[in-house]
């Protein structure tokens, strides 16, 4: 079959005639490939080589293709090390307590914001959303200095707070040290928290936004107060950004990196077990120890343990967010 | 044609001009500086060499070398690697081994301080640095703070000394003895392995971090905690150049070029108030160093041995870059020279130079294993378990001992 219709002879077919089909049919591809080649580059190819990877033992400073295969063996060593059964003890008390109060401060903030600050909305965004653009490693040398032992500004507001009446009962009164195995998650988790409470504040305003003002004007009239209106209607039409947002505090706070390593100097200071995570173990397994076989191992575990946990997520959030129920 | 030959030469030039070497070399700071006073000198002897200078900050230049070791790709002719590296690196199979022809470096390794020539050595007797400076370990402390206390720096001289003159200088001035007492834990540990051992493993290869070489050093380290004589500030935070300023402690074991760091940034205010003396009980130790390697894929091996020899070997080049960065030299002949001798005026005019090149003549030679690494990271481990957490020392050794096992694999 001739695709190039039937009258016309081969003879008569000119360049620009083979130019114009050429663009026809391959145009659409050509356009659309720079992101497939870029992808198959930098996405699909390093994924399938780390699991490829995950079964060899290599050492990097060794040469490219210098590597063995080991089979199952740095699964095995993964799931037995009581190293890596820290950091990701570390990633998940993280990821609860730098998570939870992310969520639980940005949904009311953003129901102030948008019930209250009127034109002032915009600009107050904008100062809570500052950090979420701020690069992380600054943040944490800022934190690294605020948390200092005796001169830090944290521990100075502390020590203030400590001669008030009351509140005094609950506060150490000693200078706390905050790179210590026992404290330094808290630490972590405040610069975590301080980071993207305003991300999340954007999200959840968006949505307060999307909701439509007559269910407000019909609850008022119905003599709901701000306090029920926030309750009965914002929360509930909340949900599927809920959803979504845990979803993406879950994924971040698993592979939480950044802030960690900074505050911890890299895997320098004495605290490291107790705060650094699964992927700076992951990292610090590959490029201070060059066990590339058994950091892709990580990889690998902390993927699935991941893919599991936004498994759970779903199953409790999403048919809700859904509206299924 | 009278005009012919002075283009014809000119031609000539722009040939030679067009089949210049390119020399890459990959460095830290601020080893840069140094190279840059040391390159035209090279060009001098070799003017058809471009030498092209790589710099990057330590940690990124480490990674992109290993990086670049991995793949085989974008290697530089040259790269230096600092001491914490090198170990790692020369495990590896990336390097030249420069005791082989053309290089025959063996003939060179009289000519350095010894202790460095065993650190770029591999377990299979591989030598892939040249050694470029070196860090000897020195006890520094605030004569104005001792004075108050009124302790004899002498009678530091001994542990158990530098603990009890401690107590009195707590006591008198208020001051802490030291930063963080697990300094004083790591002197002991690297400064007491047996010569050509690595100082965690034995030369068989066994795991020996429960010995009592390693309990004395956590012991001491221990005594300083609990009786509350350090100031529990990590190196290189605000608060430890804030505590230099204001000798707010008395005492700071380091390399020789912490030196320079106190006098040019961390505390010039302090000059004069600082002495120098060898650590206790005649314990040599060394803080940091450089070497310059080839790697394997370098096309221009040749003229890259040719700046090597040039930079190492040299006694002019050593000088040199002593003078601008103030890089304790790796070559022996160098230490001769007269600016050895003369008074540092940040010591109070102590002629420290000596007292440093006499400890780094000392340091044991120790034999590099490819777990130092790991070993090193589950000892500070254990060790933050003893001074913070109050975890029973033999204890933490036992289970350090058995986390080092399971990771050789």
């Amino acid at each position: 079959m001739r695709k190039n219709g039937s009258s016309a002879s081969p003879h008569t077919v000119t360049l620009a005639m083979r130019w114009s089909n050429f663009q026809r049919r391959y145009a659409p591809y050509i356009f659309i490939s720079p992101f497939f080649i870029l992808f198959l580059i930098f996405g699909l190819y390093p994924t399938l080589f780390s699991l490829y990877m995950s079964f060899q033992s290599w050492t990097p400073t060794d040469g490219w293709g210098r590597w063995k295969f080991v089979g199952l063996e740095n699964y095995t060593f993964t799931l037995t090390d009581p190293m890596f059964w820290r950091a990701m003890w570390n990633t998940v008390w993280l990821g609860i307590f730098s998570g939870l109060p992310q969520h639980l401060i940005a949904i009311p903030l953003a129901f102030v914001i948008h019930m209250v600050l009127g034109r002032f909305k915009t600009l107050a965004t904008a100062v809570y959303f500052l950090p979420y653009i701020t690069s992380s490693v600054a943040i944490a040398l800022i934190f690294n200095t605020l948390f200092a032992t005796n001169n830090g500004v944290i521990n100075l507001v502390i020590a203030q707070l400590n001669t008030w009446p009351v509140l005094g009962w609950f506060l150490p009164d000693e200078n706390i040290n905050w790179f210590l195995n026992s404290t330094i998650k808290y630490g972590i988790a405040m610069v975590v928290v301080w980071q993207f409470t305003g991300w999340n504040t954007l999200l959840y305003l968006s949505a307060i936004q999307a909701i439509p003002k007559d269910l407000y004007e019909a609850a008022a009239v119905d003599g709901a107060n701000r306090y029920q209106q926030f309750r009965y209607i914002t929360l509930p039409m909340l949900r599927p950004m809920m959803f979504f947002a845990v979803s993406l505090t879950i994924i971040g706070n698993m592979q939480l990196f950044e802030q960690p390593f900074v505050l911890l100097n890299g895997g320098t200071s004495a605290a490291t077990q107790g705060g650094q995570t699964a992927a700076m173990y992951m990292y610090r397994t590959a490029f201070e120890w060059l066990e590339m076989g058994t950091a892709a191992s990580i990889a690998w575990v902390l993927f699935i343990f991941i893919g599991i946990l936004t498994y759970l997520n779903n199953l409790i959030f999403g048919r809700t967010a859904r509206g299924e129920v | 044609m009278k005009r012919v030959i002075p283009l014809l030469l000119l031609v000539l030039a722009g040939l030679g001009l067009a089949q210049k070497t390119t020399l890459t070399v990959a460095v830290f700071p601020n080893l840069d500086d140094a190279l840059k006073v040391l390159i035209p000198a090279f060009n001098k002897k070799f003017p058809n060499v471009e030498v092209k200078l790589v710099v990057q900050q330590y940690g990124d230049h480490h990674n992109a070398l290993t990086t670049a070791l991995a793949t085989g790709q974008g290697l530089p002719d040259v790269a230096a690697i600092e001491v914490g590296f090198i170990g790692r690196f020369a495990e590896g199979q990336g390097f030249e081994d420069l005791n082989k022809a053309p290089y025959n470096a063996g003939q060179y390794k009289r000519l350095f301080t010894p202790y460095t020539v065993a650190q770029a050595t591999a377990s299979d007797g591989r030598f892939i640095g040249m050694p470029v400076d070196i860090g000897p370990g020195t006890f520094f402390y605030r004569i104005d703070v001792l004075q108050k206390a009124q302790v004899d720096p002498k009678n530091m001289t001994t542990w158990p000394g530098y603990i009890a003159a401690g107590r009195k200088i707590k006591a008198t001035t208020g001051s802490f003895l030291i930063a963080d007492a697990a300094d004083v834990a790591w002197i002991n540990i690297l400064a007491t392995a047996p010569t050509n051992n690595s100082p965690y493993f034995d030369e068989k290869g066994n795991v020996v971090v429960d010995s009592p070489r390693f309990v004395r050093a956590f012991e001491l380290a221990k005594n300083i905690r609990t009786a509350g004589l350090d100031a529990k500030i990590g190196a290189w935070t605000n608060e430890w150049y804030d505590a230099f300023k204001k000798g707010t402690v008395a005492t700071q074991f380091s390399g020789a070029w912490l030196q320079g760091h106190l006098q040019n940034w961390m505390a010039p205010e302090t000059k004069g108030l600082w002495r120098v003396q060898q650590l206790p009980e005649g314990m040599y130790a060394s803080w940091g160093g450089s070497f310059l390697g080839i790697p394997s894929t370098s096309k221009n091996k040749a003229m890259a041995w040719e700046l090597l020899k040039f930079l190492t070997t040299s006694k002019e080049s050593q000088i040199a870059a002593f003078k601008t960065i103030g890089a304790f030299p790796a070559l022996l002949a160098a230490q001769e020279d007269p600016a050895f001798e003369e008074q540092v005026e940040f010591l109070g005019g102590q002629k420290a130079r000596v007292l440093w090149r006499d400890a780094a003549r000392r340091v044991k030679p120790l034999k590099a294993n490819k777990y130092d690494r790991i070993a090193f990271e589950i000892v500070s481990t254990a060790l933050s378990q003893v001074l913070n957490e109050g975890k029973d020392i033999p204890a933490a050794l036992a289970e350090a001992k058995q986390l080092i096992q399971r990771r050789m694999r």
